[in-house]
């Protein structure tokens, strides 16, 4: 069985618990930020920040709001980066989870920008020297039957782990209940990606790269071409 | 907290305001969002809109400082459409009884009021007595001298349009949040307040607290699950440390720190023992006798007898109206009196409001222990900024203390609980557990008074210190000594408890020396049964209302809802059956520890019961107090405005400010009402991303890179007129420091209009202080605030100010 993720944007209250706990599971380094005149903080994503509460101040039928936005990678169920990359050494989907991770062969990839590119969600970084990450939904802690940190830190709900069925289940559940007072609330692209987002109001006004272009995924010609070969670069990959 | 971070998921509508549980109590909202699953409606008063705001069924703001306005306005809504709980106040608060006619109120002040003082004569807020001393009452709330009708009469000033125009609230605003809120005055509704230094840190901080209480005892909402009045504690152990003793008005278990004039252990408990002739009143501090001396008996131990008062006279007496707070330390520290000082776990230099003063002060004392994790600005002031250490005298000496995970030992939460923790990994390097430290120094102490005794040694030289196990610190032993012991055999109801163990509760502490107890309200924690806050038993109550009685323990004896007795009708049956505290079953109660065991007021039958007694046992009278005669500032709340205020006047009374308020007159006090040069109304709160002073997250990369800097938020109307864009770093001044900081201009805010003109309010977090981050640049919030506070508490207040913000 495959996993999933539910993060309930109505429950999330920003207190950034999973933000901390993701760099403490990973023993990443803190950034040097500044107050930018914003919560949010470091201000994006990178290579040391695999998961951000993105932060926005919406008013929405005359009504303030302030929406928070947990954003990680959503470990597609046919990952565009996975098909760019075409090299199984760089990125793989873990079979038993569908975690999609990176290694450091991502910086031997002849077309890393490419691979960048190729995200809907606008997730993957790179280091100086080329190298690429995101969340790897801690596959350290769930191949030995813990939650990923961002999971078990949280104090409201927001965050939900589990079997990929489970988790449809759920979500399909809160967003019944939630629809009752947020008629526009939406789950995001929940038959793509393992990370499927319960939102309010227009995804836009969380985040730019909150769903997917058109709501689809939008391939290039090249990646169509290398999914179709995918076979070969494998094999290709294996006989180099 | 009357009630506990659980039963908050009880409640159908929770009140937040003075407090922001989602930034400050952030484990709270487990509660709330689940209470708000099942249909549970969350109201947000804020001056800011903040991530509490942000999840809220219902927002609105009003002006730092006028929440007494707010919630009067609240009182006179209920009162005027009648939807207060009329058995509930008849039965359980002071709402029938009558007052002395000497009592009044007249142009902003009550009755008794000595101006050149600023004090007031409480005897003239008594209650009429009859015959035999007990207060008269109306049960029919009808007598115009009743405290039912003189509550009306004090809230009908507070009309919805005059409080718009105090709080900056719009009329709509204020009759949704009423109307929602005073729904659960309807029987078998419970709504709940969670509040925490947004209501305490003013110069009527005690009395915003007040005016709550008044409301959720018009709608009854005390005692009953999902209700109380809830105290959300700044620190896991705020409510442990108040509990044993931390203000210097009381001492452990809440008994009185004596005066000078209490000459003897007789007079103190006459003084402070409360008497009742009424026979149906509990009356249950009548037992203070057995608690003070038991205290005495944990001091002094086998030194303590009847002959020499238990050793009452080797303990400091207060001097006869002088007080000892905070402010008045560091006034007096300010002023030279003071000359040696231990800053134990805490960082006064940022810390304390009007912070300028506070190093200043610092300066004038000859030495200075800091005991802390870190070093902080308070042990390194004499580096700071606009310091010359050349010229500093003060000697400073760091202790440094392990971290709380590093000891073993309890902490109480605002709940109540004293939970035990274990020891996690030893501590680091030469670090030593707080009560190590302690152990030590009195058995220094006690080395130094036995070689040159000196004038007064004997409170050293007997005092019992017998709290190690192996040469070391014993919490267990500590814990125990709390609890208290038999010292002798004792036979209490024909059963005799053996010389040496544990009081089973403290209902059989005793007044003659035969037991011990170090603070009564914890007399039930460690018994002959073990460490009962070491429980950690799962299995929730027979009421299924989240009250896990055998998880940890709470005070007073495991009762998780104090007050409870006030959940049921005069029968014992609960107001809502479905969510239950207590039942009577005909014989006794089940559910939670009910607060006290006699039956209820009348039988089955309804006929007057007469082995019952009234509700509120804690009260001398037995009923909770809708007037409360025992404050300095008046039994009624009273709108008044802050020291430093953006109006001329307050619109609801002749008196600008609380006129008990204390307030300090010396150089560096200054303070600068409707001042031009001062227009915006500051206020100061916190971060869910740093703690405190940020002694132990600003060292947390990743916390500090998350929250950085210093910041104040303003509205997009305030950025415009002064040409302040977001992201800019820009000056806050004050009449007593400047702070600079990173712009935040917000929706978020909004300017108000009060009293016919356009109000701007600014807020800032207090974490920072020079020493971190290392650029120096990031100060406290504190350099800003005000030396004034509350008259019953003295907490300063710091959550209303003046200040402006200048372009840099």
């Amino acid at each position: 069985m495959s996993k999933s993720f539910l993060v309930d944007t109505t429950l999330c209250t920003a207190c950034r618990g999973c933000q901390v706990a993701c760099k403490q599971w990973h023993d990443l380094p803190a950034e040097e930020t500044v107050n930018r005149g914003s919560y949010q903080n470091p201000e994006d994503l990178s290579f040391d920040t695999y998961k951000l509460v993105r932060m926005n101040e919406e008013v929405i039928g005359g009504q303030l709001r302030w929406l928070y936005f947990p954003d990680q990678c959503r470990h597609c169920l046919e990952p565009p980066c996975e098909a760019t990359a075409g090299e199984p050494s760089a990125i793989f989907t873990d079979p038993a989870t569908g975690a999609v991770i990176y290694t450091a062969v991502t910086k031997e990839l002849g077309n890393i920008d490419e691979v960048i590119e190729s995200c809907p969600y606008n997730i993957p970084r790179k280091a100086e020297d080329g190298t690429l990450a995101k969340c790897d939904m801690c596959l350290d802690r769930v191949q030995n039957g813990l939650q990923p940190a961002c999971v078990k830190t949280c104090p409201t709900g927001a965050m939900n782990f589990g079997e990929r069925d489970d988790i449809l289940t759920l979500a399909k559940n809160r967003l019944a209940v939630v629809k009752k007072k947020h008629p526009q609330a939406t789950l995001l692209d929940p038959d793509d990606i393992r990370v499927v987002f319960l939102v309010a109001y227009e995804p836009q006004m969380y985040y730019e790269f909150a769903v997917a272009a058109n709501g689809t995924f939008d391939m290039t010609r090249q990646v169509a071409l290398r999914r179709m070969l995918k076979p070969f670069t494998g094999l290709i990959s294996r006989l180099l | 907290m009357t009630n506990h971070w659980i039963d908050i998921k009880n409640s159908d509508c929770i009140l937040i305001m003075g407090s922001n549980a989602a930034e400050n109590h952030p484990i709270s909202f487990k509660y709330v969002i689940e209470a708000q699953q099942n249909g549970t409606t969350l109201i947000s008063v804020d001056p800011r809109f903040t991530r509490t705001s942000s999840k809220a069924d219902l927002y609105t703001a009003l002006r730092s400082g006028s929440d007494i306005a707010f919630l009067g306005g609240m009182i006179r809504y209920i009162l005027d459409n009648n939807l207060y709980d009329k058995d509930y106040v008849a039965l359980y608060t002071n709402g029938s009884f009558i007052v002395d006619q000497s009592f009044d109120f007249k142009n902003g002040l009550f009755s008794g009021y000595d101006a050149n003082a600023h004090k007031y004569d409480k005897s003239k807020w008594a209650f009429e007595k009859d015959k035999y001393g007990v207060p008269k009452m109306d049960r029919s709330l009808k007598n115009p001298r009743c405290v039912f009708q003189l509550l009306k009469k004090h809230y009908s000033r507070y009309s919805t349009k005059l409080v718009s125009t105090i709080t900056g609230t719009s009329e709509k605003d204020l009759l949704t949040v009423y109307k929602t809120y005073a729904a659960t005055g309807k029987t078998g509704k419970a709504g709940t307040i969670m509040y925490a230094m947004g209501w305490t840190q003013h110069t009527v901080g005690t009395q915003n607290i007040r005016t709550m209480a008044i409301i959720q005892l018009l709608l009854g909402n005390m005692g009953v699950a999902g209700g109380g009045v809830n105290a959300l504690r700044g620190e896991s152990n705020v409510q442990g440390s108040t509990d044993h003793c931390l203000l210097w008005h009381i001492w452990p278990g809440y008994l009185k720190t004596p005066r000078a004039s209490d000459t003897s252990l007789t007079v103190y408990n006459d003084k402070y023992t409360p008497k009742s002739n009424d026979p149906q009143s509990a009356n249950w501090w009548q037992n203070y006798p057995k608690y003070s001396v038991s205290l005495l008996k944990s001091f002094f131990g086998e030194n303590a007898n009847p002959g020499n008062e238990f050793g009452y006279s080797w303990l400091p007496k207060a001097d006869d109206g002088k007080v000892y707070s905070w402010l008045d330390l560091f006034d007096e520290m300010y002023n030279g009196g003071i000359k040696g000082f231990f800053a134990w776990g805490q960082n006064p230099a940022c810390s304390g409001t009007n912070a300028n003063k506070t190093r200043a002060a610092l300066k004038n004392l000859d030495w200075m222990v800091n005991t802390n994790i870190f070093d902080n600005e308070t042990g390194s002031f004499w580096r700071g900024p606009g310091m010359d250490p050349a010229t500093v005298k003060t000697e400073v000496f760091f202790l440094p203390a392990c971290v709380s995970v590093e000891k073993e030992g309890s902490i109480t939460n605002s709940g109540r609980w004293m939970q035990w923790r274990y020891q996690g990994p030893k501590p680091l390097g030469n670090s030593l557990s707080d009560g190590d430290i302690i152990l030590m120094f009195g058995e220094k102490l006690k080395e130094l008074y036995t070689k040159d005794p000196g004038v007064f040694a004997d409170p050293i030289l007997n005092l019992k210190w017998d709290y190690v196990t192996g040469g070391v610190y014993d919490p267990h032993k500590v814990a125990k000594e709390i609890n208290g012991y038999f010292l002798q055999d004792v036979t209490i109801k024909g059963k005799t408890y053996a010389k040496g163990t544990l009081v089973p509760s403290f209902a059989f502490l005793q007044s003659d020396g035969s037991t011990s107890s170090a603070n009564w309200l914890y007399c039930n924690s460690y018994t002959e049964k073990g460490n009962l806050s070491a429980r950690r038993g799962q299995e929730d109550a027979v009421n299924k209302i989240g009250l896990y009685p055998q998880f940890a323990w709470c005070w007073p004896v495991n009762r998780r809802i104090i007050y409870n007795r006030a959940s049921v009708d005069a029968k014992g049956n609960p107001w809502n059956p479905d969510r239950w505290v207590i039942k009577w079953t005909g014989e006794k109660w089940v559910g939670d520890v009910p607060d006290g065991g006699w039956p209820p007021l009348v039988t089955a039958d309804g006929f007057k019961n007469p082995k019952t007694k009234h509700a509120f046992i804690m009260r001398k009278h037995g009923h909770a107090q809708i007037f409360g005669p025992g404050l300095n500032d008046g039994p009624f709340p009273e709108h008044y405005e802050p020291l430093e205020c953006p109006v001329e006047k307050n619109f609801m009374n002749a008196q600008r400010i609380n006129p008990t308020a204390p307030v300090y007159g010396g150089k560096a006090d200054e303070w600068a009402t409707c001042d031009p040069r001062y227009p915006y109304v500051g206020t100061t709160y916190r971060v869910v991303e740093h703690w405190q002073t940020g002694v132990m997250t600003r060292h947390q990369a990743w916390l500090l890179e998350m929250q950085p800097q210093m910041f104040v938020e303003m509205s997009v109307e305030l950025g415009q007129l002064k040409g302040i864009k977001n992201g800019e770093r820009v000056k806050v001044t004050s009449p007593r420091g400047e702070v600079v900081a990173t712009a935040i201009v917000t929706k978020r805010f909004r300017p108000f209009k009060v009293g016919g003109g356009i109000v701007h309010q600014v807020g800032m977090p207090w974490h920072f202080g020079w020493e971190f981050p290392k650029s120096g640049k990031e100060e406290s919030a504190n350099l800003l605030t005000p030396s004034a506070g509350d008259p019953n508490t003295r907490i300063p207040e710091t959550k209303a100010f003046m200040v402006n913000i200048i372009k840099i």
